[in-house]
């Protein structure tokens, strides 16, 4: 099925805004994305309706209340084919999710003299805890750098991992747009005795997700990239995981029993999910699940690979060596992420200059400091697509980059 | 909204495409200062040859925004040459233009800032001269702080400079 771009633009009031009489050109759903009434509606019906805190009273409203939280927890687990709903955890964000195992697993099991190993594609969100831990308990990190063509250089990945209890890598990079080999790097750790961890911040929302596909661990992905609010995330692992790791933060919810002398932790998940909940923002991603579902995912990749593919083509054409893309040449190679840098104009006044046109695009590092090093930049102007983008989109940005050349032509 | 113009006044164009006293000083002697912009990655380095309380000579590397880079450019221009003090007065004019509320920017006499809000503690009399033409930046808040990054930047270089021995 091919989605329907024009009538999912009508399932978000924010895209009905204009900017200067023309339409608002929303192209940083990499940073976040913007939400359906379907998200909103549900958000709001649960204050409206049926909201109390849960896990806590036995009354009606507390009742129902709960049974939405948990059914939202079932949601995700279905749309990540997770084996079931015990291993899903949920979080702030994807910050907290891989905070949360370098705190509660790296702890327990990584001392001086073990290993992890990252990538320099990473986000800080996935290079910080792990540095912290290394900081702190003299972790060894290692990293699988970048080829020339953007991908994942894999020619030494049998010295990399070997004797590391961890891999950790993103499975699409929020700056290029480049997928990589989850199921062989999450192979190549078990073959080593490790452990695989990945960070789907970027890859959830846009491509169909298994975890018994892509054989990892532990598996944090974020609501807000995915038509979902703010404030909730997730982090899957498999639950004999869970049951053997020590809980992350410490208050309510996360006890069995307190003493004045000690306490008992509660059961998986909800060892990890400690005061009360975003219960709403639960609510909200399970309703955006059923919106992505609705479209269906293979669908959403079908459109987002064709719609980078035009993108890739056009904007080539039309600037040749002017504007360099970093990232993969092939669309199927990688996701809708494109990190533009337009001769040596710099992509704040890029960006600024998008703006007048109400093209919005993420101008800065990206939260990659390390990647963009390695690409000798120091920020680039990254336009990213989803499901609400079409060609007159990408056509919008291509005006707006020819209106920024040629006002800073020398 | 306010338009392009309003922030890429032609003289900021200038200072950017041909920036003023580019490059790098040997420290020591000199100071050497680095400021970051976290936000956007932007960086520059202040090469700092303070002599008798007189900058002798100035010196910025780093790269940034046309916003950064020009202020950079415009800021070395004012203040090679003054006195530490000089140019302590120049940084806090500027940094006060730098944070008038957007409502107060009509009407604002041209060339004379600080002092009238306290702000300036008496440097009423500091003309800012071609730095009028940043006065702009202050209608885009998310890009102040490529405006002032190079001044911060000084400033701090000018305490470690001038700091007794």
């Amino acid at each position: 099925m091919k989605l329907d771009v024009a009538r999912i633009r009508k399932d978000f009031p924010i895209l009905e805004q204009t900017v200067a009489d023309r339409r608002l050109v929303y192209l940083d759903s990499a940073s976040s994305s913007q939400k359906p009434r379907v998200v909103l509606d549900a958000m709001t019906d649960y204050y409206e309706t049926t909201h109390a805190n849960v896990h806590r009273g036995v009354y009606g409203l507390a009742v129902e209340a709960t049974e939405r939280y948990e059914g939202a927890r079932d949601r995700v687990a279905r749309f990540i084919g997770a084996p079931s709903s015990r291993g899903i955890v949920f979080t702030k964000n994807v910050t907290e999710a891989i905070n949360l195992v370098a705190h509660a697993w790296g702890r327990t099991n990584l001392g001086p003299g073990d290993a992890v190993l990252l990538s320099e594609i990473e986000h800080h969100a996935n290079l910080v805890p792990w540095l912290m831990l290394a900081e702190e308990r003299g972790v060894e990190l290692r990293y699988l750098p970048m080829a020339d063509d953007y991908s994942l250089d894999l020619s030494d990945l049998d010295r990399l991992v070997d004797g590391v209890k961890l891999v950790a890598v993103t499975a699409m990079s929020n700056v290029l747009g480049t997928l990589t080999p989850v199921r062989r790097l999450a192979d190549a750790a078990h073959a080593a005795g490790a452990l695989c961890l990945v960070d789907g911040a970027q890859y959830v929302p846009h491509l169909p997700t298994d975890v018994t596909e892509l054989g990892c661990d532990f598996l944090g992905f974020t609501a807000h990239k995915l038509c979902g609010p703010t404030g909730i995330g997730v982090l899957w692992a498999r639950e004999e995981l869970l049951e053997a790791m020590p809980p992350f933060l410490g208050g309510g919810e996360m006890i069995r029993d307190v003493r004045l002398d000690g306490f008992t932790p509660n059961e998986i998940p909800w060892r990890f999910e400690a005061g009360t909940m975003p219960i709403a923002e639960a609510i909200g991603l399970g309703a955006a699940l059923d919106y992505l579902d609705g479209l269906g995912m293979e669908a959403v990749r079908e459109h987002e690979v064709s719609l980078t593919g035009y993108a890739l083509r056009h904007l080539t054409e039309r600037f040749g060596d002017e504007l360099t893309i970093h990232g993969p040449a092939e669309p199927s190679a990688r996701g809708g992420v494109l990190s533009l840098a337009l001769r040596d104009v710099h992509p704040h006044d890029v960006s600024q200059v998008l703006d007048q046109d109400g093209v919005c695009v993420r101008a800065g590092h990206h939260c990659a400091k390390p990647l963009m090093r390695r690409l000798g930049v120091g920020a680039t102007a990254r336009a990213s697509l989803y499901v609400y983008n079409d060609t007159d989109d990408v056509d919008a940005l291509a005006d707006s980059l020819g209106s920024a050349s040629d006002f800073f032509a020398l | 909204m306010p338009g392009l113009e309003d922030l890429y006044r032609e003289i900021i164009l200038d200072h950017y495409r041909n920036p003023r006293n580019r490059g790098e000083l040997d420290a020591p002697p000199a100071h050497r200062v680095e400021g970051f912009n976290p936000l956007c990655g932007d960086e520059i380095i202040v090469y700092l040859d303070v002599d008798s309380d007189r900058i002798a000579d100035i010196r910025i590397a780093g790269q940034g925004c046309s916003i950064s880079q020009s202020s950079a450019s415009m800021m070395s221009s004012a203040v090679k040459g003054r006195t530490t003090e000089e140019a302590r007065a120049v940084t806090r004019a500027f940094k006060a233009m730098m944070s008038i509320h957007e409502s107060s920017l009509d009407g604002e006499p041209d060339g004379l800032v600080g002092g009238a809000d306290g702000s300036g503690g008496g440097d009423g009399d500091v003309k800012l001269g071609d730095l009028e033409a940043l006065r702009g930046v202050v209608k885009f808040p998310v890009r102040i702080k490529c405006a002032t990054l190079s001044w911060n930047t000084l400033a701090q270089g000018l305490d470690e400079a001038t700091e007794p021995v």
